[in-house]
Parts: C-alpha cells; structure tokens; sequence
C-alpha cells in the first residue's frame, strides 16, 4: 500500500499534521467551521472564500481562521 | 400639528434611530450580551477579530446571539499597538461578510489604553482609499480630530477618559471645540461610568456615545442598559431644546407682580 505522506502546517498558532495535497476547502471542512461567519488568512494573505478549492496546502504553511467575538 | 423632523444619527450616510452603541466585550454570557443589547435600544454594536477555537467547537458564537442582519456589527481593532496589525485585523472582518463600517482603535500604551495617535492617522488614510468608512476612536485632541477628518474618517470617537475607567467624561472644553469644528459625527467612546455621564455627552452636542463596560460590569447590566438608552435620549433632548443661559444671581421663577 502507498504510504501517504503528512505534513506540519500551523493553524491558528497549533502544529497541525495533515494529509499531504490537502486542499484548503477540505481542511476547512473537516474542521466543520462555517465557513460564512469566518475569514481565512494563509501566510498572512487573506483567501477568497470562493475560492478555497484552488489552494493546497504546502508544509510549513501559516493559516489563520478569525471570527467575531464580543468586545468593546 | 408641525411634524418634527427626525432627528437619526447618520454614520457614512446608513441612518440609525439609536444614538447609543453598545459593546459586547466583558458580559458574563452571550445571552445576557444579548439581552442588554436588547433593552438599551442600540442598533450598532462594536465586535472583535479574534481567532476561532479549533478545538472546542460547541463555544457558542456570537453571530447565534446577535443577528448581525438586524443589528450593525462594528469590527473593532482592539489590542491592536500598531498600524499593521489594525489593517489586518480590519481587512480580515470586511473578508468575513463584508464589513466595511469599522471602528479603528490604536492602542499606544498598555496601562492607560490611550490611541497612539501617529499609528491611527496612518490607518485612517489607508483605509479610507481602501474604500473603508473608518469610525475613529482618539485623543480628545480638536487638532488630530481635524487631521483624522481631513484623511477620510467617517466619525471621530474621542475618548471621555481611559477605556473601562469609569471616570466620565474629563475635559468638556476640548469635546465642545471638537463639536464645533466638524459637521462629522462625533461619538464619544471609552470611560464613561454611569447613565448621566451619556447625558453630558448628548449636552455637549455630541452624535452618539459609545459604552461596554459600564453596562457589561454593573451590578445589575439589564437596568444599567436601559438607563443608559434613556440618558441618551435625555440628553439629545436637552441639547436640542436649547439650554438657558447660565447666571451668577437667581432670577425668580414666579412674578413679582401682583404679590400681597
């Protein structure tokens, strides 16, 4: 059987292993985020929501998933 | 019957028949946040940017709590110390819907909370050509309240004393200079304690009066929310029927004429 190779991204300031090729949509999607009440930034570079399925994710990469909180 | 005319705040032409904007930060739950924010009437309420909890996903949210379809969510830069990191929180909250009406707070020093000046102006300009309308929280300072509209703000916010101080508002002068130099509206934001502090605002000719903590941390926040819609109210009120002149010696208020 091929072996899939992993690999180390950081999402919202945690090591994270994940798949290899991984697209940006399906990690997203695993992470069961609602997608319309959050804004994406990877490597400090604000993503298209439209746009998620075209990004696959490299090793190393920084991702950043903000969403509004209470505050003054 | 003459028909007043109605007297609604205007922020980058959006009309609001609230003048009190509320906070959202420090309440003990999301629903006592919403059900303050209910009782005070506010149709505008500031948010924060933080990062989402990938790991306890059943933290409630609080777009389940406030609609920001029937209320104006304001993304705020709080805990922001420089100009780069206000631009990215703001580019990321417009990312998440939209969101184009922003309040910009720099924050200079961690003690005192008061804006860093230099750093705000700077944003301003730049989100203001990013086709941003920027509400912006600063010194009581007329001269950089002047600067900050000849770079494109949409609203000056000056503080009345330190954020979640307490202390009202601290130099009455210097908002009236602000009053009377700008036709932008002004929202007194940061430091107010109790209802009657709003009130003074309102006096002062003032647009709009911001609050979080003194609703969010008093005693009883559902009451201290209605009582700050009221003092707001109160003092639009007050500053629209034209005060009397003041006088050193009093002045009777019945007549002289015709006492026995």
């Amino acid at each position: 059987m091929k072996n899939i190779k992993k690999i180390k991204i950081t999402v919202n300031g945690k090591i994270k292993l994940i798949k290899e090729k991984t697209k940006l949509s399906h990690l997203i999607n695993g992470l069961k985020i609602p997608i319309k009440k959050v804004a994406i930034e990877l490597n400090e570079e604000i993503m298209d929501k439209k746009n998620l399925n075209r990004i696959i994710l490299k090793k190393k990469d920084k991702l950043e998933i903000v969403h509004f909180i209470g505050g003054g | 019957m003459v028909k007043l005319k109605k007297d609604n705040l205007i922020i980058a032409k959006k009309k609001f028949n609230s003048r009190l904007i509320v906070g959202t930060g420090k309440y003990k739950t999301m629903s006592e946040c919403a059900e303050a924010i209910k009782l005070s009437g506010a149709e505008i309420v500031t948010v924060a940017v933080r990062r989402v909890n990938i790991i306890d996903k059943k933290k409630p949210l609080l777009m389940d709590y406030i609609d920001p379809k029937k209320i104006t969510y304001l993304p705020n830069t709080a805990g922001c110390f420089n100009s780069k990191e206000a631009l990215r929180t703001l580019r990321l909250a417009r990312e998440i819907g939209g969101w184009t009406l922003v309040k910009l707070e720099v924050l200079g020093d961690k003690k005192n909370l008061f804006p860093e000046m230099i750093e705000t102006l700077k944003s301003t300009e730049i989100l203001s050509k990013e086709g941003f309308q920027v509400m912006v929280y600063c010194n009581d300072d007329p001269l950089m309240a002047k600067r900050l509209e000849n770079v494109g703000a949409c609203a000056i916010m000056p503080l009345a004393a330190p954020i979640g101080s307490g202390l009202g508002i601290q130099n009455k002068v210097n908002i009236k200079i602000i009053r009377s130099q700008t036709k932008l509206p002004i929202i007194i934001d940061a430091g107010l304690g109790q209802a009657s502090d709003a009130t003074i605002a309102m006096e002062l000719g003032c647009d709009g009066v911001l609050v979080n903590t003194a609703i969010a941390k008093a005693k009883k926040p559902f009451e201290m929310a209605k009582a700050f819609k009221n003092a707001v109210i109160a003092g639009r009120q007050s500053f629209l029927s034209g005060r009397i002149e003041k006088s050193l010696m009093g002045n009777p208020s019945s007549p002289i004429e015709g006492i026995i």
